[in-house]
């Protein structure tokens, strides 16, 4: 049986893995690669390294990094942040990465998308996307009632919409419609983070992250919200989540990992465990 | 010393990395000699079935047939399993070796496809690949197409129907899965094949 999978994150910067409070008061947590191994030994299902500085002239830095946190990892790895070209992409691939995830690039060039699946197939690109909603006006029962899509505010407008550069900037795009534009393109996965729930441990999007995954065919991974064991059996029950990113760091420490898929393995969640 | 086969479809040095961890000398290479002098071959795979054409081409293919036939051993992953196979849907016309009986699939569409993720197999005990690894281990799938479950199938998964997870015959080995990124599972089982 496919098993739901709990993905790790690290953001790193400078060749270190940092983890803030709200993008604040950033702390030292460690190094990459040390990290992404003890993740792997504790259950991960795959590790994803985020480049939190992603500026032109720490790319070398960042490369370093993802070579050595290859070598001693055997489970899948993807690299995201600042991704912006094929070649890009190609050094990443060359220092280890079995998958890449793009945001701002994939939405300013769209083909990107293609170009790269064309190069490394569909399995090595993840299209991520950063999403906050834009309309609370309408209930659900008067969505119901009145027949108003669940991915539209009452006066059409997208629900919930894509931001780029870091959750910054808005696009005007409806992420729904985006993420099936970027699965035609190529992608493999989608990596869906929740803007309004990141950082707050209260739960998943599980509506967000349930209007993604009815509308496309490629797996969906929740991000931003996730908290205790009841919001992973949410967003893989409710949300149809396919994966979950955990910035497990802080939120979860090593052992609680380890814990987490035993629990969600109780409550009936397929799990690969042991592992 | 192993012959990691490039045909230029996409990253291979996973593959290489955990043969690497493992203390076995590979080579990537793109060379029909390198291939004829090699002690195993490994074919791994990523992307499209209509990339294994490039084999054919470079005299690739004739070589790894050739050192098939003196009986080495060889290990086809993902794209280079289904290349065992007498052809795939995916590209219709690109053939494939038909060095194992039938013809690779795509998955039906009441499941999402790619099948990607960690799913487990119902393994046959007579596998020597599959030696130390027991029915019910995990092991990582990225893929669209997949393989008929066939006599020479020694694993098999579910993901909208059974499928060949891992085909064996004699000296021939086949995975669907990536044992390169299967953590200790797929290790065990590139030992195994290392060993032979």
């Amino acid at each position: 049986m496919l098993t739901k999978r709990i993905i790790a994150c690290l953001d790193v910067m400078a060749g270190r893995v940092v983890k803030g409070v709200q993008f604040q008061q950033l702390r030292d947590a460690g190094d990459p690669a040390e990290l992404a191994a003890a993740h792997s030994e504790a259950g991960a299902d795959e590790v994803v390294l985020l480049d939190v500085t992603a500026t032109h002239e720490k790319r070398a830095t960042l490369i370093e990094t993802v070579r050595r946190t290859a070598w001693q990892l055997f489970i899948p790895f993807t690299v995201g942040g600042g991704i912006r070209s094929l070649d890009d992409a190609m050094a990443v691939f060359d220092a280890g990465a079995d998958k890449i995830s793009i945001n701002s690039a994939a939405i300013a060039d769209p083909s990107l998308i293609t170009s790269i699946a064309e190069r490394y197939g569909s399995q090595a690109v993840i299209v991520a996307i950063d999403a906050k909603r834009v309309g609370e006006d309408v209930s659900s029962r008067e969505r119901a009632e009145s027949g108003i899509p669940h991915d539209r505010t009452s006066d059409g407008r997208a629900r919930f919409e894509a931001y780029v550069s870091g959750g910054r900037k808005p696009t005007g795009r409806n992420a729904v419609a985006w993420a099936r534009e970027a699965a035609e393109r190529g992608a493999g996965e989608v990596l869906l983070t929740s803007m309004d729930r990141d950082g707050t441990g209260i739960g998943f999007d599980c509506e967000l992250t349930r209007s993604v995954s009815e509308a496309v065919s490629i797996p969906v991974i929740a991000s931003g919200g996730g908290g205790n064991t009841q919001t992973f059996i949410e967003v893989f029950e409710r949300g149809r989540a396919d994966a979950a990113l955990a910035a497990s760091i802080f939120h979860f420490g090593l052992r609680h990992l380890a814990d987490l898929k035993q629990e969600l393995i109780k409550a009936g969640i397929p799990m690969r465990w042991p592992c | 010393m192993i012959a990691i086969v490039d045909y230029r479809a996409g990253n291979l040095t996973s593959v290489k990395k955990a043969l690497d961890h493992l203390g076995v000398e590979s080579t990537i290479t793109l060379d029909p000699d390198a291939v004829a002098k090699a002690d195993k071959i490994i074919l791994p795979g990523v992307g499209h079935f209509s990339s294994t054409a490039m084999l054919n081409e470079s005299g690739l293919q004739a070589a790894i047939l050739a050192r098939i036939k003196d009986r080495v051993p060889f290990l086809g992953v993902c794209v280079g399993m289904q290349w065992m196979f007498a052809s795939s849907e995916e590209a219709p016309a690109t053939l494939g070796t038909a060095l194992i009986a039938g013809k690779c699939e795509r998955f039906p569409p009441h499941v999402k496809s790619p099948h990607v993720g960690w799913n487990s197999l119902l393994c046959e005990d007579r596998s020597r690949l599959f030696r130390g690894v027991p029915s019910g281990s995990f092991v990582y799938f990225t893929h669209s197409y997949r393989a008929p479950v066939v006599e020479t199938t020694v694993a098999r998964s579910e993901y909208g129907g059974e499928f060949s997870a891992a085909v064996e015959k004699d000296h021939l080995f086949g995975v669907q899965f990536h044992p390169e990124k299967s953590a200790r599972t797929g290790m065990q089982l590139l030992k195994n094949f290392c060993d032979l």
